[in-house]
């Protein structure tokens, strides 16, 4: 078995986890529409929040939301709403059951398969529901950036783009490490909400905030990585440190979450000792 | 007699709901975490000037944000999520058996979380004393009382609120999604994310006319030392209680006569 085909093992199997979950996800069609319905109501409340933040003033092009323009602050919420879709995905289906096979002792069962646990456990499950977040997500990008007066450029999409997989990592990163702390503390489901909750923070550009919440954002709990620096690159003022930051601090998330992964194993004393 | 009974059976079951989340107070310190959205908001309030263009000073704005805080944090249910899995997986049978409506078993395991989490929030509000002192105010006597007396009323109506939309999981395997679609004008027009003078008047008079304003906005003006219409805001918390009530236990039963045709 060369790595080739252990590559081709993974992506057949990935193929199969993905088929048989929407199989099993369709048998909900109503869902469909309760899904859009909320990304819909989401979409207006963060709006009309941005109407209230910018006093009112949105097309005079004058207020600043820490220096962002209307149009921009857009770009942001559009990342956010895309990002929020990707979580519907597949952070939230896969890594909120974790807890349920630590409660079940049917993480047994997941180590003793044949694949990588964390493979499995991160892409066992693939919902439909977020797609109408990130449909919604990337016409609002789209629209707000080219409001914004930023000649889009390809090189800057192309950035935009790459920031934007940095971020889905970090952000699966973050879901991961938490959701592993399942191990130890046995009830966590609502524990990824915290991180829901917090996340909402990348709703507005991380300069809106006072500066030690903007310090917390950046690198503590990396929301400024997540919306604000891809926002910037499509915007054509992408800063190369900034994007130099998204990339190493994607790596080191996705290092940590992995190495965080083996570390909580060596605690999980499996259901029956 | 009958009344010293319930007062028993009304202290058994919170003294084992409050031993039984002592046991996951790790997770509890994490929710409590989770309830931090009224002060993020703060933080990008505070940035702009559409507060003090709304006629909100700095101060005002910093302790009505920490008071929101406070009430969200006191207000949380999540009752739905609970009684979703018991329901789909039958635990509900066995407390169908004792003589107690399952449903006071939900809402003193709510007070009992609530109780487990006062060392935190107060631990957070301490962390935030430290960091920015100004936010903190000393409430009037009067004041607190009559805040946490709404805090206790707001709590009442969400929960109520919630367990009617819990009522659907005898009906629907995927209930806690209407508590999503629930969640998101309460997020908004409940004074969470921004306060209700900065609405523009025609979406406040939307907002009023909804219960959310009155979980958030009306105990955490009340703990601010905010005016508020203390005695309508009361009467609004009563009447949609009112209004909210004869449903709930009208699906309740029909709920039930369906869950036993399930098989249970």
């Amino acid at each position: 078995m060369g790595s080739h085909g252990r590559l081709g093992r993974y992506a057949r199997s990935l193929g199969r986890f993905w088929a048989t979950s929407l199989q099993a996800e369709l048998e909900y069609p109503v869902n469909f529409w309760i899904e859009a319905l909320s990304v819909l109501g989401n979409l207006a409340g963060s709006l009309f929040v941005l109407t209230l933040l910018f006093g009112g003033e949105t097309q005079s092009g004058v207020a600043r939301l820490g220096g962002w323009s209307w149009n921009q602050a857009l770009v942001v919420l559009g990342f956010y709403t895309l990002l929020d879709g990707l979580t519907s995905c597949l952070l939230q289906p896969n890594l909120s059951r974790i807890v349920g096979h630590v409660q079940n002792g049917t993480l047994d069962f997941v180590l003793l398969k044949p694949v990588d646990s964390q493979f499995w456990l991160s892409t066992r499950m693939l919902s439909p529901w977020g797609l109408p977040g990130i449909a919604a997500g990337l016409c609002l990008v789209t629209w707000a950036a080219r409001s914004a007066g930023a000649g889009v450029q390809p090189g800057a999409v192309l950035l935009a783009a790459g920031l934007l997989l940095a971020s889905a990592l970090i952000l699966y990163s973050l879901w991961f490490v938490l959701a592993s702390l399942s191990i130890w503390f046995v009830k966590v489901w609502n524990a990824t909400e915290v991180l829901r909750y917090a996340l909402v923070a990348g709703r507005y550009p991380v300069s809106a905030y006072p500066p030690a919440l903007r310090l917390l954002f950046t690198f503590v709990l990396p929301v400024a990585f997540l919306t604000t620096v891809p926002a910037q690159a499509i915007l054509g003022n992408g800063e190369r440190l900034w994007a130099l930051g998204a990339l190493a601090m994607a790596a080191g998330c996705l290092a940590l979450s992995r190495r965080f992964w083996h570390f909580s194993l060596r605690h999980y004393t499996s259901a029956s000792s | 007699m009958i009344g010293v009974g319930r007062w028993r059976v009304a202290r058994v079951l919170i003294e084992t709901q409050y031993a039984y989340m002592l046991e996951y107070r790790a997770e509890i310190a994490l929710w409590a975490l989770s309830g931090v959205l009224p002060l993020i908001m703060l933080g990008v309030w505070s940035g702009t000037g559409a507060a003090t263009a709304a006629g909100m000073s700095p101060s005002q704005l910093g302790h009505y944000f920490l008071a929101a805080f406070v009430v969200r944090q006191f207000t949380v249910v999540w009752m739905i999520h609970v009684f979703e899995e018991d329901v789909l997986q039958g635990k509900l049978s066995p407390y169908l058996l004792q003589p107690l409506l399952p449903l006071w078993r939900y809402l003193t395991a709510h007070i009992a979380e609530q109780a487990t989490r006062v060392p935190f929030v107060a631990l957070m509000v301490g962390v935030l004393a430290l960091v920015a002192p100004s936010i903190l105010w000393m409430p009037t006597p009067a004041g607190l009382l009559l805040g946490l007396l709404a805090i206790g009323a707001a709590f009442l109506l969400r929960f109520l609120l919630q367990t009617l939309t819990a009522m659907a999981c005898f009906w629907t395997e995927r209930a806690a999604a209407l508590e999503r679609l629930l969640m998101i004008p309460y997020l908004f027009l409940s004074g969470l994310v921004a306060p209700l003078e900065t609405f523009p008047p025609a979406m406040r008079r939307l907002a009023m006319a909804t219960p959310f304003p009155w979980m958030v906005d009306f105990p955490a003006r009340l703990l601010a030392g905010e005016p508020v219409p203390i005695g309508n805001g009361f009467l609004a918390i009563g009447l949609w209680g009112l209004l909210l009530l004869p449903p709930t236990a009208w699906l309740w039963r029909r709920g039930l006569r369906r869950y036993g045709a399930m098989g249970a």
